[in-house]
């Protein structure tokens, strides 16, 4: 093999690799930081301690803006996935006039910065004179999350094989039944993914909430705003603990599929 | 070749017009008003919240301040200068936006495409660690943006390791600095941004069929010509997807410049409209910078569609 083939042979893992590290090390960084015996100023290494993960909710606020973050995000999912799934499997197995126009305005939202989004939705509401708090944020992530939600399922709509409903059909089982015991069963899956998908944008989006909250604290406009003065090692816990959870359920996920696979494969 | 390689044509299938009963017509219509009744709560939803505050913006974009009135307040006008100010009080935060959008999507594409072959096509046999490294591709989504951009500016900060590294082996001189700088921006931008980068290019590389790349090597190719021909097209929707992904919510990004920039010369548009409208309270100049980042955005991504568009996404 000539030295160009060997580099390329190894270029890729090395690159590659090297990313991989790059994509954990602020992670990593948040993590090994969670255990830093800093009051206030967590900047520069104090000492290990577990005292923050013991008392997470030990700074000012933090938890307040935690809990408003997880209900924005629970509420903001479930309201863009209803809409959202609707749209798709509206758009995706029913014709009907205007639906070229349908397609450009699903995918307009996706296609605005946040800056943008947040701008408007900040000029509506104070058009409208309403106050700025926890239902316009809930109202303005609905927005972005279910064009989300609508791309995502609607991949699954389309892979969707029609002759199993056809099939339904042939045994009678009514519209009604044949969607609800065969069409949603399949769908779900796209429907969950969407819906992670979406809480966790609505749960770590600051542009948009810092347009449309007013002084409603959520969980990134705290560390932002905490910035300035230094971020509370309980931010790193709480970041971190999410990390961890979130790191467990696709693990989780992951070891089960792999083994019904496995166990589909062994019949 | 042994296998029918010429596909039979279909048997036409008569057109569906012409032979539907009425009955069938009539269940078709049901069908459709189904579908519309199916969209048309969340599309109510998009007219409220996402194309009539877009019309407010641009309203608002051409307000007026009344001569002598207090702060924050306008009364609606036609005033087309809101723009010509705008555009020559903050044509360079504007431009760096985009400078700084572009130099991070090329950088993440370079990084991104590496990882997502490697996990895609070289690790395609090793089943575990390739889901491994697709669980590290996805992780930064479980963390929070503000923390992870927070965690890179006190990494590269004055006193820590990566800048006295640098100092030392003479990259960066004895006063140099990382944070503060347009690197650290770019830098920050293609770190947030570099997993929409990777998974639709991932996607589209998973679903390649490795015995095109044999084939092209039984032909003569080399492994650099067979990737240039066949691995680069075939991945092109996933490349095309990633860089809109990246792209468009890098120009519309504060979070990195406020973290890791300075107020002097890394400044994005983003972070001027925040602050036309909550310290200075120039609603319509705000609404104006909005507008012209949002066309921007538009006639862009356009023109990039028409160039590289493929039929699979638009």
């Amino acid at each position: 093999m000539g030295l160009k083939q060997r580099m390329g042979r190894w270029l890729v893992p090395v690159i590659g690799g090297l990313a991989f590290v790059y994509l954990l090390v602020p992670i990593a960084y948040i993590f090994v930081f969670s255990f830093n015996d800093a009051a206030r100023t967590n900047l520069t290494w104090q000492g290990f301690t577990l005292a923050n993960w013991k008392n997470p909710c030990g700074a000012p606020n933090i938890c307040d803006a935690l809990g408003n973050s997880l209900s924005v995000a629970f509420v903001a999912t479930i309201i863009a996935t209803v809409l959202g799934t609707a749209i798709a499997l509206g758009l995706a197995r029913y014709k009907f006039r205007f639906r070229k126009l349908a397609d450009i305005l699903i995918i307009l939202p996706l296609a605005t910065p946040e800056v943008v989004l947040g701008a408007s939705l900040l000029a509506q509401f104070l058009n409208l004179g309403w106050e700025l708090g926890y239902w316009t944020v809930v109202l303005s992530h609905v927005t972005f999350c279910m064009a989300f939600v609508v791309v995502t399922v609607r991949a699954r709509v389309s892979a969707l094989d029609g002759r199993l409903e056809e099939a339904a059909g042939d045994l009678y089982a009514s519209p009604r039944t044949t969607f609800w015991k065969v069409t949603f069963p399949l769908l779900l899956p796209g429907v969950v993914a969407a819906a992670l998908l979406s809480f966790a944008m609505s749960f770590d989006d600051f542009i948009i909430a810092n347009f449309n909250s007013g002084s409603f604290d959520t969980f990134p406009k705290f560390i932002y705003v905490a910035a300035t003065r230094g971020i509370p090692a309980q931010a790193n816990v709480i970041g971190s603990g999410i990390f961890l959870i979130a790191l467990a359920i696709v693990v989780i996920g992951t070891v089960v599929s792999y083994r019904r696979q496995k166990a589909l494969a062994a019949r | 070749m042994s296998a029918p390689a010429v596909r039979r044509p279909e048997p036409k299938r008569p057109e569906p017009a012409a032979e539907l009963s009425a009955t069938e017509r009539r269940a078709e219509k049901a069908r459709g008003r189904i579908g519309v009744g199916l969209i048309v709560p969340g599309f109510v939803y998009l007219l409220l919240f996402f194309a009539a505050p877009v019309f407010v913006l641009l309203a608002m974009s051409l307000y007026a301040k009344p001569p002598g009135a207090e702060t924050g307040v306008f009364v609606p006008a036609f005033e087309i200068s809101n723009y010509a100010v705008a555009l020559s009080q903050y044509w360079e935060p504007l431009v760096r936006s985009f400078l700084f959008a572009g130099i991070a999507t090329v950088l993440a594409l370079l990084i991104g495409y590496t990882m997502a072959y490697l996990v895609a096509v070289r690790l395609r046999q090793h089943k575990l660690l390739a889901s491994i490294l697709l669980v590290i591709l996805i992780a930064p989504f479980f963390s929070s943006f503000v923390l992870r951009t927070q965690a890179w500016k006190q990494i590269l900060a004055d006193e820590g390791f990566v800048v006295e590294a640098l100092r030392f082996v003479a990259i960066l001189p004895e006063d140099g600095r990382l944070t503060a700088t347009s690197i650290a921006v770019v830098a920050g931008l293609t770190y947030n941004f570099l997993p929409f980068m990777t998974l639709p290019i991932y996607a589209s590389l998973e679903r390649l069929d490795t015995r095109l790349l044999e084939a092209a090597g039984d032909l003569y190719a080399s492994p650099m010509t067979a990737f240039r021909r066949v691995t680069l097209p075939l991945s092109m929707p996933g490349v095309f997807a990633g860089t809109l992904l990246t792209f468009i919510p890098a120009s519309g990004d504060y979070i990195n410049a406020a973290i890791l920039g300075n107020n002097r010369d890394t400044s994005m548009i983003g972070q001027v409209i925040d602050s036309r409208f909550f310290q200075i309270v120039d609603y319509p100049m705000a609404a104006a910078l909005s507008t012209v980042l949002m066309v921007v955005i538009l006639i862009l991504v356009m023109l990039y569609i028409r160039k590289f568009g493929t039929k699979e996404l638009f």
